[in-house]
């Protein structure tokens, strides 16, 4: 076993630096590093890229960064939930690569896997291909999409173990599964830190050799976005 | 009388067939699975990473990690399944859903489509659109026939920035059921108490009537 375990979201951030490149996993506020942003908020980084698929709401995730003015550019599929987002975009303080979802979790997954780029049909013909080299296959148009490069990749799981094993819950795996070894150091959070042995080998859907420091996380909000209920009858 | 928002999902539920996995866009195409029929099989997938995706829960059983791409709380069915996002892009990429379903501002005549940006004014994103309508063989469009202003959103050309290319087969909208052809927009079905000539005057775009057409059955 390679222990990969850190004290707290302090040790395993400690050398973070302005002008970092970072992805973050999560879909809308579900199943986001909470306890990395926070931390990133507190250490007041500047200048950073963050390739995440969302931006985060006016008071939380990633828009606690956005507020803070600490980051330089956003590489996002859907950013709809956050208005200083789209105030500081249209007013071009913010650098905005908006990309296809698919092509976001492709970009992180060539990363993760080696492949320094890919194929996908996705955004032919659109503004998102400007620019870039496009080849056919059976008939069918494709844009050659790169693979990101990355200082730190923040993702967060249900549980963990202390060799970096991750088990995700429900629609919160999204991105972080495709996030983890696509970055120079993948930090993950989880809810529970177990000892090695506890989670089943079976069920890890990422295996710990993707993972360079884990730390069991504290106080996630786990906040809904959008609480929708149907009436018992 | 022309459709509502419910009646628009509730004429696309008929589109959906037995053994159907079917990925349903932010908006109307959420509702309709509200009107599938319940003897037959069908498995709603959610771009965010479930197959088998269920109803919103009863209040006080909300799951922060359960939500659909509208980030919507929701349940899982039995046999429902949970997967990254690259996996979820992988089956839509790879056409393993059979019909996808999704909001447009426009479409154009040679199903052309545009949701995702009106330059200067709202920039949301994609999301996952521009991946949906570039795999997808069976695309449907749920909107409004026209836009708040009065104005066609069935158009000769897109005028906003393009989601996809050439793509769109069908449209259903508060008048009218469309399907796109290569010689243009063919009118199938009016909405209950519309007429042609009223589609007609709603669609800038070239519409092709053929004979009767007949009424929506809802």
């Amino acid at each position: 076993m390679i222990r990969k375990t850190v004290e707290n979201v302090q040790e395993a951030l400690k050398d973070v630096e302005d002008g970092m490149t970072f992805m973050l996993g999560g879909f809308g506020l579900s199943g986001i590093p909470e306890n990395a942003i926070s931390e990133l908020v507190r250490l007041n980084v500047k200048d950073l890229t963050c390739i995440s698929n969302n931006a985060g709401v006016d008071d939380f995730g990633l828009g606690l960064l956005l507020h803070k003015k600490q980051i330089k550019k956003m590489v996002s599929s859907y950013v709809g939930e956050n208005e200083e987002f789209e105030r500081q975009m249209l007013s071009e303080e913010l650098d905005v690569e908006l990309i296809p979802q698919g092509t976001l979790a492709a970009r992180c997954q060539a990363a993760q896997q080696g492949f320094p780029a890919i194929y996908t049909p996705a955004g032919y013909g659109t503004e998102v291909a400007e620019g870039k080299e496009t080849r056919e296959f059976d008939g069918k148009m494709h844009v050659l999409e790169i693979a990101f490069k990355a200082d730190f990749a923040f993702v967060k799981a249900w549980k963990g173990d202390k060799a970096g094993n991750l088990i995700f819950k429900g629609t919160a795996r999204n991105f972080n599964p495709n996030m983890c070894g696509a970055a120079k150091i993948t930090v993950a959070e989880v809810e529970e830190l177990v000892e090695p042995g506890e989670l089943d080998p079976n069920q890890v859907h990422i295996p710990g050799i993707l993972v360079q420091r884990i730390f069991e996380g504290k106080n996630y909000e786990k906040r809904i976005e959008q609480r929708t209920v149907r009436s018992k009858k | 009388m022309s459709l509502g928002k419910e009646g628009i999902a509730q004429r696309i539920a008929k589109e959906v067939k037995d053994g159907y996995y079917v990925n349903l866009g932010i908006g109307i195409p959420t509702l309709v699975a509200n009107y599938v029929r319940d003897d037959i099989e069908v498995e709603f997938q959610s771009e965010n990473g479930i197959l088998g995706m269920g109803p919103f829960p009863f209040e006080g059983e909300e799951d922060p990690d359960l939500i659909n791409a509208g980030k919507q709380t929701i349940t899982a069915l039995p046999g429902a399944s949970f997967f990254d996002s690259a996996m979820s892009f992988g089956m839509i990429r790879g056409k393993h859903v059979h019909l996808t379903i999704l909001g447009a501002m426009e479409v154009a005549e040679n199903g052309d489509i545009a949701n995702w940006k009106i330059p200067g004014k709202m920039v949301k994103g994609m999301g996952g659109a521009m991946d949906l309508v570039a795999s997808a063989e069976n695309i449907i469009v749920a909107m409004m026939h026209t836009n708040k202003a009065g104005q066609s959103k069935l158009l000769k050309r897109c005028s906003l920035p393009l989601t996809g290319v050439g793509c769109v087969t069908k449209i259903v909208t508060n008048l009218a059921v469309i399907e796109v052809t290569q010689d243009g927009f063919k009118l199938m079905e009016r909405a209950p108490g519309v007429s042609v000539a009223e589609i007609e005057q709603a669609t800038e775009g070239k519409l092709i009537v053929e004979g009767d057409i007949p009424e929506m059955k809802l």
